[in-house]
């Protein structure tokens, strides 16, 4: 029998997870909804913003803050750079082909980064305490990349909810030719959007350094899992997405204390496959 | 000058040409009606001068400026707010989200709480209404936030495209008393509808669309008169 300290600690960690998955699986989700393009290497930019953070603070002695500013910055770029150079040029084409498209950039990143850093696994150590909190370790490495996603969703949904320009986001995301007889241009809602998304990727980067070795396969840890938390919260739905994350972290957290973490992405993905067939518009999506 | 002046617009989809060498105007606080049968190219014009559709030949000029071949997004900046067919609301935002859309230029911004005000005067219902979901309204509900969502961003000249549609008798009276409404605000309307004889007592002048090419054109007393109106309504 395993020790309940044990399962509650796994849960704490689900929990400390969830918020960067949400952080992940938000940006992913942002894009989708309102360009309706998948951007199946969404977490390849992610692991380009780690390398950056790893070189100026691990290599270059930057300090913490102003790598992951840098990431910041570095995130929205790409997220500019990959809408206008491959998403704007074939937003009009079958999804397959922007599908393709994008599962091309994820080919090309992963092999440019081998080329240029090898598979080296490398990471950023912070030494910052844990605190044990009624018999529980909680380590402040986590503790405080989850309050930054925490507090980051809080402002993306300000963001969203309170401006012109995230009012704008998701009415075009609704009617796109409605939204241009108020003015906008949805090019430019687009773009604005993409540098959203790749700001989120860059923090995300930026978390993710301190708790995970980058390599250039990281995507592929972090990837599908995205992918399959949009899936489960709805294509598009931001609170549904936002649930997703924090059950598939529980679930991964909690079965990798009582069988393994493979056991986990196990149970995980059957849970998906279940969901998918139960509730294929999401969990939180309206019935009918 | 006029306002709104087309000459020679040709304008079509793909292959198929909607509407032939259309000529029409509009004068500063006129009314004016485009009536006609289904598929005659009443919201094909409409959306032509919006700048969602673009213009094969000839040209569309607004206020002395030219906006032939400009993209949507411009011409509301010149003053144009389109209250596209079936009214195209963003369903789920709120009805006060909608009407923010409608002030997104950034000249409407900067008055957007003066605008929302005025807007809300004129249909108290969507200030009883504005933290619903705008697919959760009625019909009427509906339009009265589209037509206040063109409003927001100041407009010029207002293109409404079939305001009475899918709506109950009793709601298209009321929708006409209150586009009179904002036309004694002062606002320049050119309208397009398949209800002719209410829309004929709104306006003062009317054209008839047929088969994409303007047929006729007068005062719209004189018009209702005449064999137009039943012309109108056999074309149904």
């Amino acid at each position: 029998m395993i020790d309940p300290i044990f399962l509650a600690e796994a849960a704490v960690n689900g929990i400390l997870l969830g918020g960067i998955l949400a952080l992940l699986a938000l940006g992913l989700n942002l894009i989708f909804g309102v360009i309706d393009i998948v951007w199946i290497a969404y977490v390849d930019l992610v692991m380009l913003c780690m390398y950056l953070v790893y070189f100026l603070v691990q290599v270059y002695g930057w300090p913490v803050w102003a790598g992951g500013l840098a990431s910041l910055a570095f995130g929205a770029l790409l997220g500019v750079a990959v809408h206008l150079l491959i998403i704007s040029p074939i937003l009009g084409s079958a999804p397959v082909n922007q599908l393709l498209a994008t599962g091309g950039l994820l080919f090309f990143l992963q092999s440019f980064a081998t080329f240029l850093w090898t598979t080296d696994h490398r990471s950023v150590r912070l030494s910052l305490p844990s605190y044990e909190v009624a018999g529980i370790f909680v380590p402040l490495t986590r503790v405080i990349p989850f309050a930054i996603s925490i507090l980051a969703l809080i402002a993306l949904y300000v963001f969203l909810t309170r401006t012109f320009v995230g009012t704008a986001i998701r009415a075009v995301a609704q009617d796109r030719e409605a939204m241009s007889l108020m003015g906008a241009n949805p090019q430019w809602i687009y773009v604005v959007t993409s540098a959203v998304g790749g700001l989120m990727a860059g923090l995300a980067g930026t978390l993710l350094i301190f708790q995970y070795s980058v390599h250039p396969f990281f995507g592929g840890q972090f990837g599908p899992l995205t992918f399959m938390i949009c899936v489960l919260g709805g294509l598009g739905n931001m609170v549904g997405a936002f649930v997703a994350s924090f059950i598939m972290s529980e679930i991964i957290s909690l079965a990798g204390v009582v069988w393994s973490t493979e056991m986990g992405y196990v149970i995980a993905f059957v849970v998906f496959i279940v969901m998918i067939f139960a509730r294929p518009g999401g969990i939180l999506a309206r019935r009918g | 000058m006029s306002l709104l002046a087309l000459a020679g617009v040709t304008a079509g989809y793909g292959a198929f040409t909607a509407l032939w060498d259309v000529a029409l105007r509009v004068e500063r606080g006129e009314a004016v009606a485009v009536v006609g049968p289904n598929g005659s190219g009443k919201t094909t014009l409409l959306r032509v001068i919006s700048g969602i559709l673009p213009v094969r030949s000839g040209t569309l000029t607004f206020d002395g400026v030219p906006l032939t071949g400009r993209p949507a997004h411009e011409v509301v900046a010149h003053g144009i707010a389109h209250v596209p067919e079936g009214r195209r609301l963003f369903p789920n935002l709120t009805v006060a989200d909608n009407l923010k859309m409608g002030a997104y230029l950034p000249s409407a911004r900067a008055r957007y709480r003066e605008t929302l005000e005025r807007v809300f005067g004129l249909f108290p219902v969507l200030a009883e209404r504005k933290l619903q979901r705008a697919g959760s309204l009625s019909g009427g509900e509906q339009q009265m936030l589209a037509l206040g969502r063109a409003l927001m961003s100041h407009p010029r000249l207002i293109l409404l495209d079939e305001p009475s549609m899918g709506l109950a008798p009793v709601m298209v009276l009321r929708l006409f008393d209150l586009i009179r409404r904002v036309r004694e605000e002062g606002y320049t309307i050119l309208v397009v509808e398949q209800n002719v004889r209410q829309v004929l007592k709104l306006v003062d002048r009317a054209y008839l669309l047929e088969v994409g090419r303007i047929k006729m054109e007068g005062r719209a007393a004189e018009l209702a008169e005449q064999d137009f109106v039943r012309k109108a309504y056999v074309g149904l």
